[in-house]
């Protein structure tokens, strides 16, 4: 009899949706999965936003070849301001990818079942959004191909090595790094579905693609104990590595000796903001997709629910950080930090300033109502509101800062340019189009851990018997 | 007993089972008989089958630790050795250069704990997945039982399967057929090799 209640007691609170719905099992949720992939009927919504992506694409290849044959004077920088859309747009990407990385690390670490069937899809736009970061610093160097000695260490005719006390080369080192870890985190996530996917293709040539990159993985008991513990200390190890890579981009700004950056709040502010905007890019993401594909069964309102209130805490430790900016600033008596907050609130870019705190602080309060975080369409509007946000974060941040400094004779306005803005567009799509790319052609959710789900959930009754 | 088989074309005698439970039960009943070349196969993983079957190791582990340490030791020396060292004796391209700027420290380790953070997660993280595929062979092109068309089919979506090889000094095609089908197999076949 107690037995029988504590069994009953397991199962998640009366109110609480599901993180799966009821009634799947092991084949329901591989067919599901892999059938989006497998198969020649590909969705109108899918051509439409790889179509859109795809356009997009073209824009960043007419930027760069212009950038590319003019140099760097088509952007809009100049003398106070020298580093404008390419840092900003640099910094916004890379915070994107960090909710892919703690939904695939951090959540693991912490055993939440719901990040199970959005990891795939969040690593998948980590990667995809540290390739489009690493597209402004590489260009911003003018000549890229040029580049290399004073990014990496190697031995060279000239004598060189970087400078390894500078907070560039530092990021060089810490994006570098979580690209790659990121690639490895997903593509081993991705190895015993590419072995469903093996097995389930009928094509030839799909069968002999995923054969290979499966790499005859066949799912025994030893190769799935290693699996575990090599994916295990992945997530061991991304985790500190996630929290240090906007840290150390915040130092590009804190270890310099600029009013409006000199600041030891920036590396947790960096990282809250990081998560902030990469949940909403995974919301802005998944709401459209899981209602096109159907997936409403795995990416249940549970997940919506989960993803909105990561968003409202960590919005919350975002405008903390502003509050406390302004705080600092008139507490620390100095002049020149006073004047940069004041400057920012009413100078010529008080419209970025307020239209951030529009984005990031007021918007995301609509979160505490729990209509909000479970109805797909106002969700959807207030994550692409906070992904506006916190761009404009990073304009404010980058530009009010530089464009008055300590000399009234050397000030200056700054604006993107249309190659600024082209560049930027650009890289959205190819954003767009690597993401659709992955939809059409990998698994979008974990099949191995949904199966896992289903078992866990029911053991012993989700195995459809052959007879 | 066909002895012609076994020392041929045979890989071993493959068992399906229900599920996951049922598959565990099995791999620890024929560990028990003695049966020491098992593999024990699942579209999930299924925690203490690999005990169950004497294949848990901590050879990843291991890797893991041993890259990271020499990640460190990497990092570390390569931002020591080209602030610190400069050699008459080296070619100028291979040597480090000290340059003594306003008689700041030329350790200045504190900047250096980044690069040497990045460098140890780098080498740790690319060993665990190269690590996990050499220690469980892979890439592989080929394996025998994908001979079987119900693990073909099936082992990656929803089938549990428990192959007892040929090598196996216990083995003995026929007995070890009926052995498997004693412990509830839903079906039993042979994997050519």
């Amino acid at each position: 009899m107690a037995s029988e209640l504590t069994r009953q007691a397991v199962p998640t609170a009366p109110d609480e949706v599901p993180v799966l719905a009821p009634g799947q099992t092991f084949k329901s949720v591989t067919d599901t999965i892999s059938g989006i992939v497998l198969t020649l009927k590909t969705p109108l919504f899918w051509f439409a936003n790889f179509g859109i992506g795809f356009l997009l694409l073209q824009l960043f290849l007419l930027g760069v070849t212009m950038l590319l044959f003019k140099g760097t004077g088509v952007w809009g920088i100049n003398q106070p301001v020298g580093w404008g859309f390419a840092i900003i747009n640099f910094v916004w990407w890379i915070g994107i990818g960090h909710a892919g990385t703690l939904i695939s690390a951090i959540l693991f670490l912490f055993r939440q079942q719901w990040r199970m069937s959005i990891n795939r899809a969040a690593e998948a736009m980590t990667l995809f959004a540290v390739i489009c970061a690493l597209q402004f610093p590489l260009f911003h160097t003018g000549r890229p191909w040029l580049a290399a000695y004073w990014l990496l260490p190697y031995p060279n005719t000239m004598g060189m090595w970087p400078q390894f006390r500078s907070p560039l080369i530092w990021d060089v080192f810490a994006v570098s790094t979580y690209g790659t870890i990121s690639a490895v985190f997903w593509f081993t996530g991705l190895i015993p579905d590419l072995a469903t996917m093996r097995d389930k293709a009928q094509g030839r040539l799909a069968k002999t693609i995923y054969g290979v990159l499966a790499m005859g993985w066949r799912g025994s008991a030893a190769h799935w104990r290693r699996y575990e513990t090599a994916y295990m200390l992945l997530a061991g190890l991304s985790t500190p590595l996630v929290l240090s890579v906007h840290t150390v981009v915040s130092f590009d700004f804190a270890v310099s000796l600029i009013p409006g950056w000199h600041a030891t709040l920036f590396p947790p502010y960096f990282v809250a903001g990081a998560i902030y905007s990469g949940f909403a890019m995974v919301l802005t993401l998944l709401i459209p997709i899981r209602a096109v594909y159907n997936l409403k069964g795995l990416i249940t309102e549970r997940h919506l629910d989960a993803m909105a209130k990561v968003m409202l805490a960590t919005g919350w430790i975002v405008f903390y950080g502003y509050m406390m900016e302004a705080f600092v600033a008139w507490y620390s008596a100095s002049y020149y930090e006073g004047f940069v907050i004041w400057n920012r609130m009413t100078g010529p870019y008080w419209w970025a300033l307020w239209a951030l705190v529009f984005c990031n602080g007021v918007m995301p309060q609509t979160l505490w109502f729990k209509k909000v975080r479970t109805s797909p369409v106002p969700l959807f509007i207030v994550s692409i509101i906070v992904n506006v946000g916190m761009w404009l974060e990073r304009y404010v941040i980058v530009v009010t800062s530089l464009h008055r400094d300590y000399l009234p004779s050397s000030w200056g306005m700054y604006a993107g340019t249309v190659w600024d803005w082209a560049i930027y567009l650009g890289t959205i799509g190819l954003f767009l189009t690597l993401f659709y790319l992955f939809l059409r052609v990998l698994p979008m959710i974990s099949i191995f851990e949904m199966r896992e789900l289903v078992h866990k959930k029911s053991p012993g009754k989700h195995v459809e018997m052959m007879e | 007993m066909d002895v012609q088989t076994k020392s041929k074309g045979l890989h071993g005698v493959m068992a399906e089972f229900r599920g996951p439970e049922e598959l565990l039960d099995a791999a620890r009943k024929a560990y028990g008989a003695g049966y020491r070349t098992v593999e024990a196969y699942s579209p999930i993983p299924i925690h203490g089958l690999a005990e169950a079957i004497g294949q848990a190791d901590r050879k990843v582990q291991t890797a893991v630790l041993l890259a990271g340490m020499a990640g460190l030791g990497a990092g570390l020396s390569l931002c020591y050795y080209t602030s610190m060292i400069e050699l008459s004796w080296v070619p100028a391209m291979f040597s480090g250069y000290a340059h003594n700027i306003g008689g700041r420290p030329l350790n200045s380790w504190p900047a250096f704990i980044i690069p040497t953070f990045e460098t140890t997660i780098l080498f740790a993280g690319i060993t665990a997945l190269v690590s996990m595929l050499v220690f469980n062979g892979l890439p592989l092109p080929y394996h025998p039982v994908f001979n079987v068309a119900r693990f073909r089919e099936h082992a990656s979506t929803d089938a549990f399967f428990l192959c007892i090889e040929a090598t196996d000094p216990k083995f003995d095609a026929a007995e070890t057929r009926r052995f498997l089908t004693g412990l509830g197999a839903t079906e039993v076949s042979d994997v050519e090799a």
